[in-house]
Order: structure tokens, then C-alpha cells, then sequence
């Protein structure tokens, strides 16, 4: 079954068309990605899935519900991770729970077991008791989490999950998720613009931009589209070698830039052994190699003509994102 | 109910908790109370009243304590939606009726709590009560106020985002409902315009039920007070249930 069914779904505000014409499906119990930079989209897409939001046009289906005018049975079978934090910091993880459970009238031995279970579950038993503020951002999110499933939905949704959070925190955040996923066999909908995290979470990927779907697929076969690995290196003549290597049937493309060498070839890792053993054969130096395996930053980079980064538009981010892929080759 | 009940339990459990709030919203109250309570006693008769000024105004300060608190209370909207708690409730499959439904018994309980925190405070410095009954009628005063001044703060946060914005016009409308509800003086003897004014502000029935059943001094009938108050509380809850079903996150 599909958990999630989207037609042509549209939301305008005033002249900017923030989705446009949405199609998608999502299978039953799967981790379905929305990719894109911010203000792409995401966010009011699933505001419009969780009835917050009402679409200007098209339609939508979560759990077998219309979004338009099942909004209360869409509520009861989702739950949902706000990109803000949207917990109350004057309560304690206890009562937060409690409030979530009574609200969506979850019965009291049902919802105090739940509540046991999902505290376990996310590490944070020995919390229960502890106010909300003084809990770090990943501690906040892993009880917005919890609470999301303490109604047993469907469907969760999970926008931006690790925003914000330092890499470690990421990675526990992520084995959650999967963990969850198997355990609750709930389904999740998580949007990013972090390429590792849907890369590593998600099944089914859709890249999103302006609004738009421009690619959706797995993540695999999303890669596969951008073509094979590129080998770069950094040696003292590049013209020379790029004239050495040319010659070799299974070094598709050469090119040079900056001074660096990359070389489009498949199975990268069986191909660096050879190209020293020529460039060292001829009795050239290689300072430094490294091995690229297509992303889905290429992939972004394919259908936009653009880093997902540089969408967004920060110089500083930017300038990392550039500093950062420098330093890869 | 269970929605109700829960979102009128989540503002009880943070008033308790915001002890320096309570007192420091009692605070103005008290130096009303006491510095022109004692400070007008020696000076002020009012006529037909066999008690001293203290008495007079007490009420007056306790329909004081019930409108700034009830109205203010509205501000936990804004605050719920400034730090995302307001979604939580959005999306949850409740009708947003109940969201204000609890909100409204909640920011009604607390100012009730306040009232009689202050009626106390007003005994031990001279003020009276006449009637124990007097004291169970005006418990209904109290709440029938709070309620209707907790609509007209709802009714304003449902269409503003900043709690500073919020207080300020606040703070400009309460202002004039409190000078002008008989709180101080008696409104007999006003000039006419201004006596129409008063007459046209919800807050002087409150007061004037207030005094009529802790003192059993009143410029009306307090079924007629009660009755008016009755009114304005409907159409307050209807006006802030409006609002707030057209609000957004």
C-alpha cells in the first residue's frame, strides 16, 4: 500500500509558488527523502500533509485519508517533528509526553506504558523527570521524536531531524531513526539538505527545488545517473601526465583544473594501483591522489546546474562547501 | 474534554511554577491597595458607606487583579506560538474550540487564584466582608470576570506575534477599563458623558457585583451585574474563538 499519495499538489502564497505540481508516492513503512537546499519547498509540502496547511491546489492522500477533507483522521494517523523545536520548556520530559498522550487521547495504562517504552527506546528513561530546558538540542530531539510515535501514527514525519546538531549527535540521530523504522514499522517522511543524511537514511529520495520535484528515485540509481568515480591527482607537470594517460581505453575523460588532475574511470580503488605504477614508471611524482565517489551533491549538481549550497545562498556556507571540496581532490 | 482538561492543566502547572510572576503581579495591586487605601481613608468619605475607604476600594482593586492578569494571560498564545508549542496543538486532532476553551479556563483559574490571593491580602490590612455568602457570590463575580477579560486577551493574541507589541496595547487598553470602573470612586456623581463611559464598561458591572456581595454596597442589582457580565462573556468566547480558529501557526 501506499502511504502517501500526492496529485498535482500546489501551494501559492501571494506570487511565489512555493510547491508546484507535486507528485509523489510513498510506500508502506519505507524512509522516504525529501531532498533540497532551504526554502525549496519542503517544509510547507509537509504542512500541507499534516493538514496544517491548506493546498491551493491538487490533492494529497496520507494513510488513505484526503488531507482536504479527512483532516482529522489525517491527524490521528501521523506523527510529526517540527523543524523549530516545539516542545514546552517549563515542563519536564514526563508531562510533555503526558500532554501529547491526552491530547490525542491515548488511554491512561496505554499511554504510561508508551511513554516507558519510547523513553527506553530513545535513551532519555533516566530524563523523564528532568525539566525540558535543561536538556541539549539533541536530547530535544529525540523526545520531539518520541513524542511524535507515542500514538502509534503511520506516518512520521521528520522535518529536518538533525538540523542544527553536531556530527556525533547526527549519526546517533540517525541510528534512531533506523532503529525505529524497523522496530515501530512506521513509515517515515524525512526532508534534509544534508546529502549524507538522506544517503544514509532514506530509501526512495526526491530531490526538490522551487517547489518542483526534479528527480526522484533511489538514491542508488540517482548516482548512477551522474557516472563513475573521478580520480584526482596532484602532481608537479600535470600537461605531462595528462598526456600519459590519455592513451588508456578505461580512463574515460582527463581533465585539468587548478593544477589538478581528475580522471573519470569506474571502480576507482582498482584503478589508482595502476596509475601510479605509469605515472612512476615514467619516472613522475605524485604528490597526493584521492578517490571521489559520485554523491548526491553530483546529482544536485546534475539537475540544477548548482551546489545544493550555493542555492542557499550563504557566501560563508559557501566558501566551506568550496573549501571542503578542495580538499577532497 | 480530555484536550480541554489537559491544555487548562499545562497553564495551571506553569503558574504554579512562575512563583516571582505571581508576586510581582500582585505587587501594583498591593501599593494601590495600601498607599491609596490608607492614604485616602483619613480624607474620603463615601457616602452611605458605614465602613472606611479601604473596604470601598478593595474590591475595586481586586477587579483590578482579575482584568490585568485574565487579560495578560493571553500572552501564553503568543509565547506557545513563538516557541513552536502552538503546532503541537494545531496538529493534533482536536478542534481548535478546545484549544480555546482550554486556554480560557486556564488563564480564568489563575486569575481567580490571584483574586483571592488578594482578597486575603486585604483583609489582614482593613478591608471587610460582610456575609460569608457574600464571599461564595463573589467567587462567581470573580469568575465570570476573569473569563470574559481572558476572551478579550485571547482575542488579541490570536492576531499578534509579539509579546512585547502585546503587552503594550495591553497596557493601553486596560488602562481606561480600570480607571473608569467605579474601582476608586463611586460614579454617581460623575459628569454625564464620563458616566456614560463607565456605564458602558463591562468591568464597572464586575466591580460594582463585587462590592455588592463582599460590602453590600452597589449601584445596581447584582443579578442585573451579573446577567450584563454574562452577556459580555459570550461575546468575548465568541469573539476570540473566531479569532482564533483564523489564526496560523
Amino acid at each position: 500500500m501506499e502511504a502517501i499519495i500526492t496529485k498535482n499538489l500546489t501551494k501559492r502564497f501571494k506570487d511565489l509558488v512555493a510547491v508546484d505540481n507535486v507528485c509523489l508516492g510513498v510506500g508502506e513503512g519505507k524512509i522516504f527523502g525529501l531532498l533540497g537546499p532551504n526554502g525549496a519547498g519542503k517544509t510547507t509540502l509537509i504542512s500541507m500533509l499534516s493538514t496544517l496547511l491548506k493546498p491551493t491546489s491538487g490533492d494529497g492522500w496520507v494513510w488513505g485519508q484526503n488531507i482536504r477533507k479527512d483532516q482529522d483522521r489525517v491527524r490521528r494517523a501521523i506523527g510529526i517533528v517540527f523543524q523549530d523545536p516545539s516542545l514546552d520548556d517549563e515542563l519536564t520530559t514526563y508531562e510533555n509526553l503526558e500532554f501529547h498522550g491526552r491530547l490525542y487521547g491515548v488511554a491512561r495504562e496505554v499511554r504510561r506504558k508508551r511513554i516507558k517504552d519510547l523513553l527506553t527506546l530513545m535513551e532519555l528513561a533516566d530524563r523523564e523527570r528532568a525539566m525540558v530546558k535543561t536538556f541539549s538540542g539533541g536530547m530535544k530531539r529525540r523526545l520531539e521524536i518520541a513524542r511524535g510515535l507515542l500514538h502509534y501514527p503511520k506516518v512520521l514525519f521528520l522535518d529536518e531531524p538533525t538540523l542544527g546538531l553536531d556530527p556525533q549527535t547526527r549519526r546517533r540521530i540517525w541510528e534512531y531513526i533506523r532503529n525505529l523504522n524497523e522496530v515501530e514499522k512506521v513509515t517515515i517522511v524525512l526532508t534534509t539538505h544534508y546529502m549524507e543524511e538522506a544517503d544514509y537514511l532514506c530509501g526512495r529520495i526526491a530531490i526538490i527545488d522551487h517547489g518542483r520535484i526534479i528527480a526522484l528515485d533511489l538514491s542508488q540509481n540517482l548516482k548512477n545517473i551522474v557516472g563513475g568515480d573521478v580520480i584526482s591527482l596532484l602532481v608537479l607537470h600535470p600537461q605531462e601526465v595528462a598526456k600519459l594517460l590519455s592513451p588508456f581505453p578505461w580512463i574515460k575523460q582527463v581533465k585539468i583544473h587548478d593544477g589538478v588532475l581528475d580522471l573519470s574511470v569506474e571502480k576507482g580503488e582498482e584503478k589508482i594501483p595502476k596509475i601510479m605504477k605509469i605515472i612512476g614508471g615514467n619516472g613522475l611524482e605524485v604528490r597526493s591522489i584521492s578517490l571521489h565517489k559520485p554523491t548526491l551533491e553530483d546529482v544536485f549538481l546534475h539537475f540544477t546546474g548548482k551546489t545544493i549550497r550555493e542555492e542557499e545562498g550563504s557566501f560563508t556556507e559557501t566558501m566551506r562547501m568550496r573549501m571542503r571540496a578542495w580538499r577532497k581532490r | 474534554m480530555g484536550a480541554v482538561y489537559v491544555i487548562w492543566l499545562r497553564e495551571l502547572k506553569r503558574f504554579l511554577r512562575a512563583k516571582s510572576r505571581v508576586i510581582g503581579s500582585l505587587g501594583m495591586p498591593f501599593f494601590f491597595l495600601a498607599i491609596l487605601g490608607i492614604g485616602l481613608d483619613r480624607s474620603f468619605r463615601i457616602p452611605g458607606l458605614q465602613d472606611n475607604y479601604i473596604a470601598f476600594v478593595a474590591p475595586g482593586i481586586i477587579g483590578m487583579v482579575l482584568l490585568f492578569s485574565s487579560v495578560i494571560s493571553g500572552i501564553s498564545v503568543i509565547w506557545d506560538r513563538k516557541f513552536g508549542f502552538l503546532k503541537e496543538m494545531l496538529v493534533a486532532p482536536i478542534s481548535r474550540t478546545s484549544i480555546v476553551a482550554g486556554k480560557t479556563l486556564g488563564g480564568t483559574t489563575t486569575a481567580v487564584i490571584q483574586a483571592l490571593l488578594m482578597l486575603g491580602v486585604a483583609l489582614i490590612v482593613g478591608a471587610k466582608v460582610h456575609s460569608i455568602i457574600g464571599l461564595f457570590i463573589s467567587v462567581l463575580f470573580m469568575i465570570i470576570i476573569a473569563a470574559s477579560f481572558v476572551g478579550v486577551g485571547l482575542a488579541f493574541a490570536s492576531r499578534m506575534e509579539d509579546p512585547h507589541g502585546f503587552q503594550l496595547i495591553i497596557n493601553f487598553i486596560i488602562m481606561p477599563i480600570f480607571f473608569l470602573s467605579g474601582a476608586f470612586f463611586p460614579l454617581d456623581n460623575l459628569p454625564q458623558w464620563l458616566k456614560v463611559i463607565s456605564l458602558l464598561n463591562p468591568l464597572t458591572y464586575g466591580v460594582d457585583g463585587l462590592r455588592g456581595s463582599l460590602i453590600g454596597l452597589s449601584a445596581f442589582p447584582l443579578i442585573m451585574d451579573f446577567v450584563l457580565l454574562l452577556g459580555f462573556f459570550a461575546l468575548m468566547t465568541g469573539v476570540s474563538t473566531y479569532l482564533f480558529a483564523r489564526s496560523e501557526a
